[in-house]
């Protein structure tokens, strides 16, 4: 009912194109994540969205009705933003209650003095201050109502503004980094509240961030933007283990994934730094791509049936449970860095020799222009070979 | 904390300079409220005294309350600028959020012409204002005294300024709550700036209730009169050469001004760099 629909959605702020051809849609009740760095043009196409800025070229429909032109007031949108953007001379209270006020009372009846005495206004305002309250102990500020933002921490303030956009059920929930000006301790807390508010209320939530962490745990399904541009629109776990483009792939995930440079050296194998694995990707010998591989994709100690690569530990990073190793393997430009398990680790010292082995369909493969090349045919797990060359 | 040995010659030094020029604009006012308490002989003599051998202060501000309509004077001040500042607010405000807030096309050219309009001294536009005030059918009224500033290029361009240091979120999240444009400048905009309102207000107030050349110009009426016309022509008309009854007027004018300023020092200081660091 109130799904949204962006259609080639352009914007440009001066010379600068900030969103090319921007499409995308999204399923009633869905939360759906805007992953990219700053400047990427996430925040523009949610304000866009929400009607605070207008689009050069495209459309935007929010539950069927196309509301271009449309002032935001009404399109039935509630927004949260990164600095909260609350009224400093209103109380919570009041804050909670303008969207309400705005809403159910006319011009007269919103008149300081005067409009006390017209009719109806005592019974609406009376409904207002009773639905304040329970949007209030709703998000546990029940207590907070009287105070002024100033007087709140940063949860309080956030907590504040859910309430503000929450109090008047839109039909779609726009948040836009909400959670950046908070501690990192908060922020996990705050994280666990808006997935709870978002299935209690199962409306449709469009939400902003930079956080990798947070567009995993929060979505439905993650946007990765980069350039004003879409690259990816998937569930988490396949942004995570599937991306469609290698920008995807550096994007997301911690440590960053290693990314090689490989060659086609024959027929169904492809060499990357000191080893060669099976893989049919259908490039001719001589063809050059890239290779990702996840840090967590490696695994301590030489297997017959994996990849392996071999090489020199350069910097041990202890994490607690895991260990981050950065590896000098030869023919590789950059260390590669491997997150083994700390407990299966045996020992793993500066300028160490260490082996580790890979599964050969965990490795991505990049062509040039940075789009992913999908392996024909593993040809089955164990058919996989390793060649060793000479280290 | 080694700089604390060169500290002390340079607090001394900076006020010094502080009391000089303190002493500068006080000195004036001192000598106002001496000579308003001075019999007529003890003006004239050579040796200054601020405190009267014989108290005369009862006699001169009877002889100012009494010969002058000192109460008339002063209720027309508070007419002219009650009403220059409330139209001034209501002018400034939604002119100053949309050079702040809205983009529109030449809105920086229009943001030019106001910082042009600011070098301009008001003097300059007196002959063709009374022009205009005479084409109007308005001078000799007190729409005369008020319609000239009504718009003011230094409430636009100080309230603007203002504006400009509220997050855009906040107008975003107004927009969104339902609100109008002119709801967000009222509801939002200028209760956040109170502080730079405040501080625009008072240089407003004490601009206009001391103004004596354009009222001049404009009004002959004596009832309408604001103060310091009003005491010059009081000057002419009644003292003559009695300066003590006229500084004893001087004094009862400049009063109200004086104890509203102490009253809203607070917001004064605020307004005036609030902006700036914020």
């Amino acid at each position: 009912m109130s799904g949204i629909v962006l259609g080639n959605i352009r914007k440009s702020f001066g010379p600068t194109t900030v969103l090319h051809d921007v499409s995308l849609s999204i399923a009633d009740g869905e939360f759906l994540t805007l992953l990219g760095p700053s400047g990427c043009g996430k925040s523009t196409l949610l304000r866009i969205l929400a009607g605070l800025e207008l689009q050069d070229a495209g459309s935007v429909s929010i539950g069927d009705r196309v509301v271009d032109g449309v002032r935001p007031k009404r399109r039935d949108v509630a927004m949260v933003f990164q600095s909260y953007a609350l009224y400093p001379h209103m109380t919570v209270a009041g804050n909670i209650a303008l969207p309400l006020r705005m809403r159910r009372l006319n011009a007269w009846q919103r008149l300081p003095l005067l409009g006390r005495l017209l009719p109806g206004t005592r019974t609406t305002t009376l409904e207002i201050t009773a639905e304040v309250a329970r949007t209030a102990e709703a998000l546990s500020i029940d207590h907070l109502l009287t105070r002024k933002p100033s007087q709140l921490s940063g949860g309080q303030r956030q907590r504040v503004a859910v309430g503000r956009a929450m109090v008047r059920h839109p039909a779609v929930f726009l948040m836009d980094e909400p959670l950046s000006n908070l501690d990192a301790k908060l922020r996990v807390q705050m994280r666990a509240e808006i997935k709870e508010l978002h299935q209690r209320l199962g409306v449709t939530f469009v939400y902003v961030t930079h956080d990798q962490a947070e567009a995993m745990t929060l979505s439905d399904r993650v946007a990765v933007m980069l350039n004003g541009e879409l690259l990816q629109v998937a569930p988490p776990q396949d942004i995570y283990a599937d991306p469609e483009d290698r920008r995807v792939a550096e994007f997301i995930g911690s440590p960053k994934i290693n990314m090689l440079d490989g060659l086609v050296s024959a027929p169904g194998s492809v060499s990357f730094a000191d080893t060669t694995i099976v893989a049919d990707i259908g490039l001719s010998p001589g063809a050059h791509l890239k290779l990702g591989i996840r840090p967590e994709a490696f695994r301590f100690g030489a297997h017959s049936e994996r990849g392996a690569i071999s090489g020199t530990v350069r910097l041990v990073e202890h994490m607690g449970s895991d260990l981050y190793v950065h590896l000098d393997v030869a023919g590789a430009k950059q260390p590669i860095v491997a997150r083994l398990s700390a407990e299966r680790t045996a020992s793993a010292s500066v300028g160490q020799r260490l082996n580790l082995s890979f599964e050969p369909e965990r490795v991505l493969y990049f062509g040039s222009d940075g789009r992913r090349i999908r392996a024909l045919d593993f040809a089955g797990k164990a058919a996989v070979t390793s060649i060793r060359e000479s280290a | 904390m080694s700089t604390h040995r060169f500290a002390q010659p340079c607090t001394i030094l900076r006020h010094a300079a502080l009391l000089f020029t303190g002493a500068l604009i006080l000195i004036p006012f001192a000598w106002m409220l001496s000579l308003s308490i001075n019999p007529p002989g003890e003006i004239f003599r050579a040796s200054f005294s601020f405190w009267p051998q014989h108290f005369y202060g009862i006699e001169n501000y009877t002889q100012a309350i009494a010969k002058a309509p000192l109460l008339r004077f002063m209720l027309n001040g508070v007419i002219v600028c009650t009403a220059i500042l409330a139209l001034q607010i209501a002018v400034c405000a939604p002119a100053a959020y949309a050079l702040a807030k809205l983009h529109f096309p030449a809105r920086d050219l229009l943001f030019a012409l106001v910082l042009i309009a600011l070098l301009l001294p008001h003097e300059v536009l007196s002959l063709p204002l009374f022009i205009l005030g005479y084409k109007l059918g308005i001078l000799n009224t007190y729409a005369a005294l008020i319609f000239p500033y009504v718009v003011s290029p230094f409430g636009i361009f100080l309230i603007r300024q203002f504006f400009k240091t509220i997050p855009d979120d906040v107008v975003h999240a107004a927009r969104l709550d339902g609100l109008s444009e002119l709801a967000i400048v009222w509801k939002i905009m200028v209760p956040m700036a109170l502080p730079a309102i405040i501080a625009f207000g008072i240089f407003s107030v004490v601009g206009h209730w001391n103004s004596l050349f354009w009222p001049l110009i404009a009004v002959r009426d004596q009832s309408l009169m604001p103060p310091p016309l009003g005491i010059m022509a009081f000057r002419n008309e009644e003292a003559g050469n009695d300066y003590g009854p006229l500084m004893a007027a001087a004094t009862i004018v400049v009063l109200p001004l004086i104890i509203a300023f102490l009253a809203a020092q607070r917001w004064f200081v605020e307004g005036t760099t609030g902006g700036a660091i914020k």
